[in-house]
């Protein structure tokens, strides 16, 4: 089963789109980070607003490495399901488009392990994007703008906020938050396996898996009572977000933030939770219909 | 006869009057020869913030003073949200010059010290300051609280605790009270990840909200000399 995850690999890096992911990536840090240079102030103004009658805040200190990983992630984690979808769509149905379906079903593994090898592979392409991901967003970030405490801006309920964690107090929530997009993005990578097993070309799963994200995440951001409270629950891009939950510090009875700690570690878990059972319930349902594919036709 | 006694209450009442008047310049007068014994100090201390929006760790902060009116207050380590009018932390910068009349505004109590309340009105029409009020001790004349009322920062009290320093003047616990605006950013803007804690609803008041700031200080440096860099 290694060498069929060795071939897959190596399928997958000999793809030109492959490499589009990370470029896009790069391009998106790099621009960030050369805005936030130039005029990171005015965007800290923007977040800041009325704050600055009443205080005084050194914001070239507040516009560091931290803050714009937080920034980054922000607006990527958006946008990374797309280039996630790029390579889990075509799975399958790239094989099925090329012809090598049935070459690959002569080789002494069964349809579950080829499948499985394919999530695999898909799996391991979203951690190196990730990896990737901290490298330029975190550790470039941290070279160029250097480190200090964190501010996180927050809409919570009827109420804005704004938390401040202290620098020593930060790099364990950032591994924990690439640890959770890791599961989240790997539920869409899931997704584009799925619905690979269903089609005969690559464009079809590719393009249903980005609009099932996008249409979904439109409707995860609408502020609407009742979608708050009737469809969001039931959407798994709500739960995309969770990463966010490292970064909301847990208050003491007064009001102080207590370092290292979680706000609500269990809504965190439970997203988690549900995270998982959507991988499970996709590939289960990939692996059952694949088992049940005529690859004849 | 009755005219007389007349005479004698009014007199009596015009004395009393430029007594108490002599009485609060000179009051004040000793407060601030007290303030003034010290030409500049560097205080070490913890600044804790009560803004109902604001959830910052206690920031340990210095602060420096240089005669006459050169003050900076830093966080030693980390981000600090400094309050404007954190100047008036400082009381040596409200008798700056002496562009100020001195009303007595007669005597109140202040966690059972009786004080002399004496409002300062400055006579410079373009001065930031608009009236400050103090609360001041009149055995050890020192300022338990004040007001400021400014043009531009509003207004803004402190209420002060003496110990170690109460010789030159220099509190050790600063408790400094302003109006805080709400602070509301739209939804959507940030992505928030609704982790079911933002479903209890918060009762809204339609006042001013009251921010607080504490400062406590200890290891005053007083009268050591300090460089000029320090405030640039």
């Amino acid at each position: 089963m290694l060498s069929l995850l060795q071939i897959e690999l190596f399928k997958i890096s000999r793809r030109p789109r492959t490499y589009i992911a990370f470029a896009a990536i790069t391009a998106i840090v790099l621009i960030f980070q050369f805005a936030f240079k130039s005029d990171g102030q005015s965007y800290m103004n923007l977040m800041l607003q009325n704050v600055q009658d009443n205080f005084e805040l050194d914001r070239s200190k507040a516009i560091n490495g931290y803050f714009m990983c937080y920034i980054i992630l922000n607006t990527l984690l958006v946008q990374v399901p797309i280039l996630v979808a790029l390579i889990a769509g075509d799975a399958i149905s790239g094989e099925a488009n090329m012809g090598t379906l049935r070459l690959i079903m002569t080789k002494p593994y069964s349809r579950t392990q080829i499948l499985f090898v394919k999530f695999l592979a898909s799996f391991i392409f979203t951690i190196l994007l990730l990896i990737w991901m901290a490298i330029l967003a975190l550790f470039l970030s941290l070279y160029i703008f250097g480190a200090d405490d964190m501010l996180i801006f927050r809409v919570k309920g009827d109420e804005s906020q704004i938390l401040q964690i202290t620098k020593d107090d930060i790099m364990w929530r950032y591994f924990a938050a690439f640890g959770y997009a890791t599961i989240a993005l790997t539920v869409i990578a899931a997704l584009g396996i799925l619905l690979s097993v269903f089609a005969e070309n690559s464009i079809g799963p590719i393009v249903a898996t980005v609009c099932i994200v996008l249409f979904f995440t439109i409707v995860s951001n609408i502020n609407v009572p009742i979608i708050d409270k009737n469809v969001k629950p039931w959407l798994f891009t709500s739960y995309l977000v969770g990463w966010k939950g490292f970064f909301y510090i847990g208050l003491d009875a007064e009001g102080q933030p207590v370092k290292g700690s979680i706000e609500n570690w269990p809504a965190i878990r439970n997203s988690l939770y549900i995270l998982i059972a959507h991988i499970g319930v996709f590939l289960s349902i990939a692996i059952y219909s694949f088992r049940k594919k005529d690859i004849l036709s | 006869m009755k005219t007389n006694i007349l005479y004698l209450i009014l007199l009596t009442f015009f004395f009393q009057k430029n007594t108490s008047a002599q009485d609060i310049n000179i009051l004040v007068g000793n407060a601030r020869a007290k303030i003034e014994k010290v030409t500049d100090y560097e205080a070490t201390g913890k600044m804790k913030t009560n803004v109902t929006f604001l959830k910052i760790p206690i920031a340990t902060i210095k602060l420096y003073f240089k005669n006459p009116n050169k003050f900076k207050l830093i966080s030693e380590k980390g981000l600090s949200f400094v309050p404007k009018g954190s100047m008036s932390i400082n009381l040596n910068t409200i008798f700056t010059g002496n562009n100020f009349i001195i009303i007595d505004a007669g005597f109140d109590k202040i966690e059972k010290t009786n004080v002399r309340v004496a409002k300062l009105l400055p006579t410079d029409e373009n001065s930031d300051l608009v009236l400050t009020t103090l609360y001041i001790d009149p055995v050890n004349f020192l300022i338990l609280k004040s007001k400021t009322t400014t043009k531009e920062n509003g207004t803004y009290e402190l209420k002060m605790k003496y110990k170690k320093y109460s010789l030159y003047g220099l509190p050790d616990e600063i408790l400094f009270s302003f109006n805080a605006k709400d602070y509301k950013l739209p939804k959507g803007i940030t992505f928030d990840f609704d982790d079911g804690a933002s479903n209890k609803k918060t009762i809204k008041s339609e006042k001013p909200k009251k921010g607080e700031v504490e400062i406590l200080l200890s290891n005053y440096i007083i009268n050591n000399g300090l460089n000029d860099n320090i405030f640039k």
